[in-house]
């Protein structure tokens, strides 16, 4: 082991970094490693930044160890992981002089240029010694617990129940591994090279970690989802694909559809004859569902959209982030029909929007959006466990007698929504414009507009059920951070970071309808930056259109990956 | 049941006198009353078009979607809800020009339905452009050169995917139509029965006197099990067949969900239990 000399202070906020070619196992180090950090007590969080390609390309995975709570994306590397020759170009930027990089002698050549701290470890010579080069990634494992300070035994036990089904000898191969691990750590500690001084907290250990895409999932079931169909587009397939482990147990109907035009037709299908469906797609398979979405609009069926945007416009950048569909969300589908956006920006707010949406489908009788983008679907962070006592499955399917109408007009626009085969009634439903029993019409000067009337009025009265903003920081702000979705947690943690009494940040988890106390929020401060993932400053726009405030400042990133906490720090040092 | 039972009563017909939209409504009513189908119980699901309009002038449940889409639909009706009588209806436009794509996975899934297709050759609703039916030759104010691209043939496109029930009729007929009828609705798993259809208006080429002189029957010599003779018969042209020209049973597409594979219990009817969902998400910890 070769190492050059370096200062370190005490860090109690470790950023891991591995970095490597698709195929070189960054997940199952990734993957591993968090779960042995959550279990020594440590929180964590991790997110992924990867080239849309199956093998090669360049990708690397960040794991944020903490004595507190974390949940966004730092540029800062204390620990890199280059697994080969590429990974310390691809991360040059954010390569400083207190990144320890930790590798093979090829793969952190160049180093030295950006930082002063590398430590070469001779991981496959190491590992062919234990028993072949597939063991580097537990040498490195056992390695970075071992610097964090978490016990042998933890991480031994790990390597027992995942390598268990491989048998004795590949356990113990991987356990000798980890040893060899703790020993290359256990040498530069005493050399005083690193300090890592990181708080352990019980607590942590029976918290959920749960990734965006499985929160969304999850809360879909929760809200009583039992069908979903999907055409696979990255980053919306990780819901499908985890609705389909569950189709047996929670009975659910999972399909993967012939295009997403089917998609959206399916769900809405599904809601008709009872069900509560939903699709889970990205931009592009979203642009074919706009006639369907405008199907759910004027049949009044509920139906459930999970969009996880990225950037766009067409192909665009397949695995990268942006929060540039929410114009998409808002105006898509020909004619007028009401809709609702929500838009989670953390894993409890995945999960519980997403039960939401089926609620409120269900009693409004509209599509309702859940907006995320990959950055939120692919991050992961301890949580406190998740509280079912408040969610109630509303069911607001009714049992029809013999002379239903399904479009019956009633003072609220809502007309009670009955199904095929419940009842005596007959339930049509129709495209074109229709009469209350579904029937074509073209009366234009009564039914046409009472059945415009009666699809605005649905829109008036889900606008008393929005969720409200919620406002971090003090009520005496002077200026104000406005924020939608994902950034919710970089934002935050920037913000914090610049210990500043009077400003505070305001995040939207629905984005339309506004909530009605949006402009008063707005107006009482002296200065409003937003803060968006997309270059025109989207919701800002919307802002302006229902609330007639324009905000005095923007930032805004498009480059396709999401907001760092330093850069946000950076640039509200400037504005503020 | 009483064939009065699917009467709409005193409405307006959207369709031309003489249109061979009417002998089809009029086929289908007295099929279902032979099958002792409730209104109720069946989900008429139609896309957009002259032929598409029958959720309108029939009484049951019906769902009148968009141009192209009723496949998905019917097939996501029949999957939350098997207990229903889902029955499928559009015109050639429809379902073979838009809807192309759904129809290959509809019949690559066997859902349980009975596509209905009225093949008046022609787009009706939008008043006489040419069809993926359209024969060669055959002229249009759009086609003013007429139609020089291969004519569709829906019967050896469905035998080539190995749908489960193909047939062919001709709504002039309404006895022998009938019957195919009621076996495509009994039938387990995907039927489809392209149903030749006269419009008087937009189709001067290929009128009722046209298909009476040129389907003929297939006989008991046909055996419908036998796939490459039946994709043979539906090659012939000149004189169309008619009839059912092959069946395939198998396992439906409801049957293969991991929902319904030990439970037949119709998926909306089942409660999510939230205790089971609290239990998962420990899974997580
Ligand atoms: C997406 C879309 N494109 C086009 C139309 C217009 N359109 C309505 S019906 C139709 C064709 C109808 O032909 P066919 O399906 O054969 O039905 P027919 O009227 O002949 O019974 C077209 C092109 C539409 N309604 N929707
Ligand atoms: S246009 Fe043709 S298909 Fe349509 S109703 Fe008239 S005759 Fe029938
Ligand atoms: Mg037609």
């Amino acid at each position: 082991m070769r190492t050059s000399s370096f200062s370190l202070e005490k860090k109690d906020d470790v950023s891991i970094v591995i970095c490597g070619a698709a195929g070189q196992g960054i997940q199952t180090v990734e993957q591993l490693l968090t779960r042995i950090m959550k279990s020594a007590g440590y929180n964590v969080f991790s997110t992924k930044e990867y080239m849309s390609r199956v093998r090669g390309g360049i990708n690397s995975t960040e794991i944020r160890v903490s004595s507190k709570r974390v949940a966004a994306y730092v540029d800062r590397i204390d620990l890199l992981i280059p697994l080969n020759e590429n990974a310390i170009p691809h991360l040059k930027r954010r390569i400083t002089n207190e990144t320890i990089i930790i590798g093979e002698k090829e793969n952190i050549k160049g180093a030295f240029e950006c930082s002063e701290c590398e430590v070469e470890v001779p991981l496959s010579e190491i590992a062919e010694e234990v028993g072949g080069k597939i063991y580097s990634n537990i040498i490195a494992i056992g390695l970075i617990a071992c610097l964090c300070n978490v016990e042998a035994e933890i991480v031994e036990e790990f390597l027992r129940k995942r390598f268990a089904s491989k048998g004795e000898k590949i356990v113990n191969n991987n356990i000798a591994a980890s040893r060899r691990g703790f020993g290359l750590a256990d040498e530069l500690k005493q050399a005083q090279k690193i300090d890592i001084e990181l708080q352990k907290n019980p607590r942590v250990l029976d918290e959920l970690l749960l990734y965006g895409n499985d929160a969304v999932a999850m809360g879909a079931i929760a809200g009583g989802c039992n069908f979903i169909v999907g055409y696979p587009m990255a980053p919306s397939t990780g819901v499908l694909r985890f609705l389909s482990g569950e189709s047996k147990d929670f009975d659910i109907i999972v399909e993967q559809i012939e295009d997403e035009i089917a998609g959206m037709n399916a769900a809405i299908g599904s809601w008709y004859a009872g069900g509560r469906g939903m699709v889970t797609t990205s931009g592009g398979g979203f642009a074919l569902m706009s006639e369907g979405l405008s199907l759910a609009g004027v049949t009044e069926t509920p139906v459930v959209i999970h969009l996880a945007q990225r950037p766009g416009p067409a192909t665009g950048l397949p695995t990268r982030t942006e929060q540039g569909d929410l114009e998409l969300a808002l105006y898509a589908g020909h004619g007028f029909f009401p809709r609702i956006i929500l838009a989670p920006g953390k894993i409890d707010d995945a999960f519980y929007l997403s039960q939401k949406a089926f609620i409120l489908a269900d009693k409004y009788q509209v599509p309702v959006f859940i907006l995320t983008d990959n950055y939120l679907v692919n991050l992961y962070y301890n949580l406190p466990q998740l509280d079912l006592s408040g969610v109630t499955i509303e069911n607001h399917v009714i049992k029809t007698d013999k002379d239903y109408k399904r479009y019956k007009l009633t003072g609220s626009g809502i007309s009670p929504r009955g199904i095929p085969g419940y009842g005596e009634g007959l339930v049509g439903v129709d495209s074109h414009e229709h009469d209350e029993e579904a029937h074509i019409s073209e009366d234009l000067h009564y039914m046409r507009i009472k059945m415009v009337e009666k699809r605005l009025k649905k829109l008036k009265r889900l606008e008393n059920d929005v969720v409200s903003p919620e406002l971090i920081g003090n009520g005496n702000y002077k200026t104000l951070l406005v924020g939608w979705g994902s950034t919710f947690y970089s934002i935050k943690e920037a913000m914090e970071l610049l210990e500043k009494e009077e400003i505070s940040f305001l995040h939207f988890k629905q984005v339309y309808p506004l909530h009605p106390d949006t402009s008063d929020y707005l107006r009482k401060a002296e200065k409003t930056v937003l803060i968006e993932n997309n270059a025109t400053g989207q919701f800002g726009k919307l802002i302006k259109l229902y609330t007639g405030i324009e905000v005095d400042a923007k930032i805004l990133k498009f480059n396709g990956l999401p907001f760092s906490v330093e850069e946000l720090t950076e640039k509200l040092e400037n504005i503020v | 049941m009483d064939k009065k039972a699917y009467d709409m009563g005193d409405i307006d017909y959207h369709w031309c006198p003489g249109c061979g939209n009417f002998l089809i409504m009029d086929i289908l009513k007295e099929t279902l009353t032979e099958l002792d189908l409730k209104p109720e119980e069946i989900v008429l699901v139609t896309g957009i078009g002259q032929a598409a309009k029958m959720a309108h002038f029939t009484k049951m449940n019906f769902f009148n979607g968009l141009h192209g889409r009723s496949l998905p639909v019917a097939m996501a009706i029949k999957a939350v809800n098997p207990e229903l009588k889902v029955i499928v209806e559009s015109g050639d436009g429809c379902t073979y020009g838009e809807g192309g794509n759904h129809l290959i996975h509809a019949i690559r899934r066997n859902i349980n339905v009975t596509n209905i297709i009225h093949n008046n050759m022609v787009f009706g609703l939008t008043k006489g452009q040419a069809s993926p039916t359209s024969q060669l030759g055959y002229v249009t104010k759009m086609q003013n050169l007429g139609v020089f691209v291969e004519p569709f043939n829906p019967l050896t496109f469905a035998i080539a995917l190995n749908a489960s029930f193909v047939a062919r009729a001709y709504c002039g007929d309404k006895e022998q139509t009938k019957e195919i009828l009621k076996k495509a609705i009994t039938h387990r798993g995907y039927a489809h029965i392209d149903v030749f259809q006269p419009c008087v208006t937009f189709n001067r080429l290929n009128t009722y006197q046209w298909f009476k002189e040129n389907t003929y029957y297939l006989d008991d010599s046909h055996d419908p099990y036998d796939r490459v003779e039946a994709f043979r018969r539906a090659t012939e042209k000149g004189k169309y067949p008619l009839g059912i020209f092959y069946i395939n049973p198998k396992k439906t597409f409801e049957e293969n969900l991991a929902a319904y594979r030990e439970n037949d219990m119709p998926v909306y009817k089942r409660k999510r239990d939230l205790e089971k969902v609290s239990q998962k998400l420990l899974s997580f910890v």
